[in-house]
Formats: C-alpha cells, structure tokens, sequence
C-alpha cells in the first residue's frame, strides 16, 4: 500500500511542478483569481439574508438525502408520466453503455454537449467516440478543452487555465481548415467565431445531452443553467435529449429550486442569476412547436450511494458551484489539472478518493493547508476542510500513509509525552543550529528541512527554551 | 464577528481579593522558536492582574498528529494538556490554531470516553487565544507601548475562521502609539504554513508564502503583525531569503513592547 502511495505522491508532486512551472497556466489562474471572490463577496454583501438562504439550501439538500429513494421515485414517475424515459446507472461504464444505446438506436451520428461534469466523470466523449459518433462540446469553455485534447480544469469554468493567446492559437488552428482563415485575437471575435462554428453544430446534431443542476421531483424536470444559451439549444435542436445527473441532483419542489438557485449563481460567478435558466420537463407534446421527440435521464450513482449514512454525507449536498475552487489558495497555485481527476480543489479532494477509492488519491486530503476558506464560502455548508481531515484519519487508519512518516509520527507523540526529556533532547539542535548560525537570523540549510530551506530561511531557534528559562528562573525564586 | 465566547464561558465565582489564575500554553513553537513571545504573554496577562501559571508538563498541543489523522497519538497528548491545566481559571494561548486544538478539537476526540469528554470539554470552555482574552475578556485598556512604523495584520486561518479573530488584534494595536496600519487585500489568504503542510509541499507552500510576502512588499507597511508563529517564521523565512526590508514580530511582543531586539528572523545586533 505504502508503495502505492508513494508512486502517487510522486506523480502529484509532479503535476504540482508542472503546474507551477507553467507560465500560461500561471497567468490565467492569477487573473481569474481575484475576479471570483471579489465579485461573490459583492454578491452576497447586496443580498444581507444570504446566510440565512444558505442554511435552508443546506436544510433543503439534507431534507433530500435523508429521503433520497422517495424523492427520486417520485421524480422518475414524473419524467415517466411526461413521456420520458429514466435509465438508473450504477456505474460509469453502465452509464455509457446506456447512452451509447440510446445515440445508435435513434440512428446518430453527431452529439453536441451542453456542460456536464458528470458525463466528463463517465469518460462519456471517449465511449461515444468509440462507437462511431462525432462528438461537440459546446459550452465555450468546454469547447476550447475539447480543442486542446484536455479535460475541464474547473467545474464551472472549464479553460480557466488558458490564456488568450492559447485560445487564438487553438481557434487558428482548427478553425482555418473550416474557412476561417483569419487570425482573430480579440475576446469578442473569439467568442463570434466559436459561436459561429457551433451553430452550424446545433443545426446538424441528431442527438444532444446536458447535465442537470437539479432535478425537480414534483414536475419532473430538469434545470440547467448557463451563461451562453447552449444548454437550450443542445436540449432543444436535436431529436433525441439525453440528460446525465448524479443522483444526488433531485430536490423536492420549484419552490426549493428558487431558494437554490439564489445561492448557487451567487457564490459561483458573483451573479444574481446566471444569464440563462432553463426548465425542460420532456420531449415535445403534440402543441409544443419545438423539442426533441425523445427524453430520456440517466442518473448515475458511481460510488454516491454508499456515502449515504456515512461520514462524507455532506459532500452529497454540493451544487457545484466552484466556490471553493475560487476560494482556494492551494487550487489557484496549481489549477485544476494538478489535481489528477475531472473534480479539482476542495470538493475534489474530499470526493475523487470517495468515488475512485481511498488509495486512489492519498495526495489529494492532504495537498491542504486546512486554512478553511472553502468552508467558509459553501453555499450548502459542507464542511469541506474537515471533511478533508477525515479523509486523513481514514487513510493513517486504514495505513494507506507511509511507513516513515508514521514511524517518524509515532516517535515524536512519545517524546511529546515526556515533557523533560522532550526539553533535554530538544535542547541539542536548538544548540546546535544556534551554534552553526552564528549571530545570523536563519538558516540557509537544516537537516531534513530541505523542503522548507530552498525558498526560505529557517529562523534560527531560541538558545534555551521557554520552558527552561521560565523554570530555572523560577528556581532562582524559590 | 461575535463575542460568543464571553457569553457561553461561565465566570468563575471569584473572592474580591484572588486574582484569576491563568494557565500559559505556550505552545511548541514560541518555547522552542521565540521564548520572548511567551514572555510578552506573560507580561500583558500580569499587567491585566492575572496569576500566571506555566505547567511544566506542556509542550505540543499534537497537531501535527491531528492534522496527520493519527487520532491514537493526539488523544494521548490531549489528555496530557487537559491534566496539565485542570487547575487554571482559564488557559491562554499566544496562537489561534494551537488555541482552537485545546478548544475545538479537543472536544471531539473523545466521543467514546464520557469522563474524558466531560475534562475535554471543561477544557475547551475555559480555553482563549490570547488576543481574543485580552480584548474581550479582560478589556484591557491601558497598553502602553510605543513603536513608529505602519504595520500589516496576517490574518492566521484558524484563528480568523475558528475563533472569529479579527477585530480583537487590531483593536489592542491601536493603542500602541506611533502605530499605524496598513490592510493588506488578501490578509486572511494563507501564508502556505500549514504546519507539516509547508514539508510535505514545499512548491505550493511557497508559492503561496511569495504571493504573499510580494502583497507586503508592494504595500507601505514596514512591519507584519500577527498571531500566529508558524505563520510568521514562514513569512519572515520568505522575507529574509530575499533580503526584504519587512520586519515581523509577534503581536504579543509589539503590545508588550518587546522589539527592541531583533525581529523573527533577523540577525543578532553586533556591537
């Protein structure tokens, strides 16, 4: 196990420097950065009853896991009376299997994709390709990660680690053979560009699959929102509409879905609402002048079942907002891509190890300084930093951390425990280094420091403890 | 910013004459790294008439173990604390982490051990991170320390998160003539501390601790204040190693008027 993990550290550390070392990277995360939180921060300074909405979206979501079955009962009922159809997936290759029947069954050859971290946690693109279907994402972020052979490096701004001029490169590159031979390098001409080229997409799809931000159980319908208009036209256009959701997704009524949805934009871009919200209850009904002929919901639990009654319930609760991505100090150094799975930052180190399997990520828990930003801004009140926390007790427990560090751990909890001899053993290096230092102010070098000594000195220690110094002066009293 | 803590914590029925007794943890980091942070402690608690005790069974609160998920070792450490300073009227701590280890974490460790859970929790009540006690439980008032210079406030994570330490530090520093102080924009982002963090991730540790130390840098102040020792032994490193003219110290030796001497980090003064 420890082997396991060390291979895994390795490879994290590796992405880290990757990521560090990357002067795109760098720069998009640094402008992107401030842009997030000071805009929530306004957000929710001119609406003074937000944490009072955020505690009942918590209550909401935990009202819906505490009756998961019956909720999600009642909502395939409601799809089903709607002329629907639910597909249950217990896990991502079922979930692919399913759609991959449904595309060839309705005779397709293109999907376009609204936005959907889920399908991008089935490796939906890969299996459709497999099968023979072209496949366009169509969220312009999404767009540009499907260009560049990436995956999203945030969950709600896919390509927030691209910089402009990465864009320009890609669009050239991939537009001109499509007679787009002119180098656009402008934000507005990117995005007209884009638009442009997807339209023709919309047009041609045969079928189209979104996420769900909810599911509502009372009506049946499922709730997306955007800021570019894709997701209707993704949902609406093609014949077929597929939706992909989690099944942590349904929530009981419209009128939950008013109070979720005045967090959620919020606390993801600093809106008030996103600019487009839209309620697809089904395929189109003999007066509707529009809509695909087929619906059809594949609800996928991979892994969010079990964590049901146990002690990372809470993670259930997430909207996927990306505050804490935002918020996230170790997230903006490093990006999304670092962190090795499709879910990045806070909710992505609490989750990846919950859905791929606790030895599957040991980095990600503890790639934290447990500052608590991300706790703070939740929108539904996960713990997030504990909840991380947990995940390291669990790994100590289950020994998935190394042999060293526990040994070393192990020995250091003993001599805590022995006050005076901690003192008399931790006498020697503070006389040592002070010894070495010379009047100097730090360290340019400590044994087993290295880590901290590459970048910063070591502030030279005290000659004699506090504790010794206090207790022999009080000697001196006596 | 509530004062929650002064409502919640019962006061000790006390005889007109005896002082409060108050228990210093003086955490690992200032006995073994800056004893004259804990000597400030002690100054400003005995200036605000308390009975200072210093337990000398202490030394680490145990959150590296903690924050390592080693649950067996923090209790064993824990229990040792909550002995340590079973007789004290409260327990001051010059750190916001190590305070909210004693006061919120404490707590939690012992879910299967009623009698523990019962000493953990009469620990944590009676628990306060020292600016926090001095401003809000003892009011003090009549600082008296002088020091011209503009300084910048690190918002130490736990302390500002756990505890709601925000205002308290600010407000005892201005009564320190000749100070003034400069707000940082991301003054409660991380340093890239961390405790064992810093080791294990020493690339983003230091990523962060440069972004932080560049904010100082590009702002007037000439001095960083704070809570929390490992936060400022990782900025002042930061600092030192790039020859920059900030000086750190901790708040309590600015409020106890002890910065004559060098800064955290900083050279011995020759003769």
């Amino acid at each position: 196990m420890s082997e396991i993990s060390s291979i895994q550290r390795v490879e994290f550390q590796d992405r880290v420097r990757t990521a560090l070392n990357d002067v795109h990277l760098q720069r998009a995360m640094a402008k992107a950065k401030s842009g997030f939180v000071d805009k929530r921060l306004e957000a929710k300074n001119a609406l003074p009853e937000f944490d009072q909405i955020r505690d009942a979206a918590r209550d909401i979501k935990d009202h819906v896991l505490s009756n998961l079955d019956t909720y999600l009962e009642l909502y395939e009922e409601k799809v089903i009376e709607n002329g629907g159809h639910v597909h249950w997936a217990r896990d991502a290759e079922e979930a692919c299997s399913i759609i991959a029947e449904i595309c060839k069954a309705s005779g397709a050859r293109t999907v376009t994709k609204g936005k959907s971290m889920v399908s991008e946690e089935m490796y939906l693109n890969p299996a459709l390709e497999a099968v023979g279907m072209e496949v366009v994402e169509t969220d312009l972020g999404e767009y540009i990660v499907q260009l560049a052979g990436e995956t999203p490096s945030h969950i709600i701004a896919p390509a927030v680690h691209k910089t402009r001029e990465q864009i320009t490169d890609l669009f050239h590159e991939h537009h001109s053979p499509l007679g787009y031979t002119d180098r656009v390098t402008q934000r507005e001409a990117l995005v007209n560009e884009a638009r442009s080229v997807l339209r023709e997409r919309f047009v041609s799809a045969d079928v189209g699959i979104t996420g769900a931000n909810f599911l509502v159980a009372e009506t049946g319908a499922n709730v997306i929102v955007t800021n570019e208009g894709n997701g209707d036209l993704t949902s609406s256009l093609p014949k077929v509409h597929i939706v992909t959701a989690g099944i942590e997704k349904v929530i009981p009524s419209l009128e939950d879905l008013s109070v979720l949805l005045r967090v959620l934009a919020r606390s993801a871009t600093g809106q008030e609402f996103s600019a487009y919200t839209s309620i697809y209850s089904g395929p189109r009904r003999p007066e509707d002048g529009e809509g695909p002929e087929a619906y059809h919901v594949v609800l996928l639990d991979n892994g969010r079942s079990s964590m049901l009654g146990s002690d990372y319930q809470s993670m259930l609760r997430c909207i996927r907002c990306g505050a804490c991505l935002n918020h996230c100090p170790v997230y903006g150094a490093i990006g999304g891509h670092a962190y090795g799975w499709i879910y990045p930052g806070p909710m992505g180190s609490v989750l990846t190890p919950l859905l791929n399997g606790f030895d599957s990520a040991v980095d990600l828990p503890n790639a934290c300084t447990l500052n608590g930003r991300c706790k703070e801004v939740c929108p539904v009140h996960i713990p997030l930093s504990d909840l991380l926390l947990k995940h390291r007790t669990e790994q100590h427990d289950r020994k998935l951390t190394s042999v060293t560090s526990r040994w070393i751990l192990t020995a250091w909890a003993w001599l805590v425990r022995r006050p005076r001899f901690y003192q008399a053993v931790m006498a020697i290096p503070l006389w040592t280094m002070n010894r070495v230092s010379r009047g100097a102010g730090g360290l340019r070098w400590i044994p087993f420091g290295r880590g901290w000594t590459n970048t910063r000195d070591f502030p030279v220690p005290a000659r004699k403890s506090f504790l010794r110094q206090w207790h022999s002066q009080e000697k001196g009293r006596e | 910013m509530g004062i929650q803590g002064a409502i919640l914590i019962p006061m000790k029925t006390h005889q007109s004459n005896s002082p409060i007794t108050v228990g210093l943890f003086v955490t690992c980091l200032a006995d073994l790294m800056r004893p004259q942070v804990a000597f400030a402690a002690v100054s400003l608690l005995e200036h605000a008439q308390c009975e200072v005790r210093v337990p000398r069974g202490q030394s680490c609160c145990g959150q590296p173990a903690l924050n390592s998920g080693d649950r067996a070792n923090s209790i064993e450490i824990a229990k040792q604390v909550i002995t340590e300073f079973s007789d004290v009227d409260y327990v001051v701590v010059p750190s916001g982490s190590c305070a909210d280890t004693l006061k919120n974490k404490y707590p939690t460790l012992f879910s299967k051990d009623m009698r523990w859970a019962r000493r953990a929790q009469k620990l944590a009540d009676k628990t306060w991170e020292l600016t926090k006690f001095l401003f809000e439980k003892i009011e003090l008032k009549d600082i008296d320390a002088t020091f011209d210079g503009v300084y910048t406030y690190h918002d130490s994570c736990t302390g500002l998160r756990e505890l709601s330490i925000y205002e308290q530090p600010r407000e005892l520093l201005k009564q320190v003539k000749g100070l003034r102080l400069k707000e940082l924009k991301d003054s409660n982002v991380c340093c890239g501390f961390g405790g064992l963090f810093s080791l294990k991730y020493p690339d983003i540790s230091t990523h962060l601790v440069s972004d932080k130390c560049a904010e100082i840098c590009n702002s007037d102040a000439d001095l960083v204040l704070g809570g929390d020792l490992g936060c400022l032994l990782n900025i002042a490193g930061r600092l030192r190693r790039d020859n920059k003219k900030a000086r750190v110290f901790h708040i309590a030796e600015m409020l106890a008027g002890m910065t004559d001497g060098p800064a955290i980090g900083d050279p011995e003064e020759s003769e």
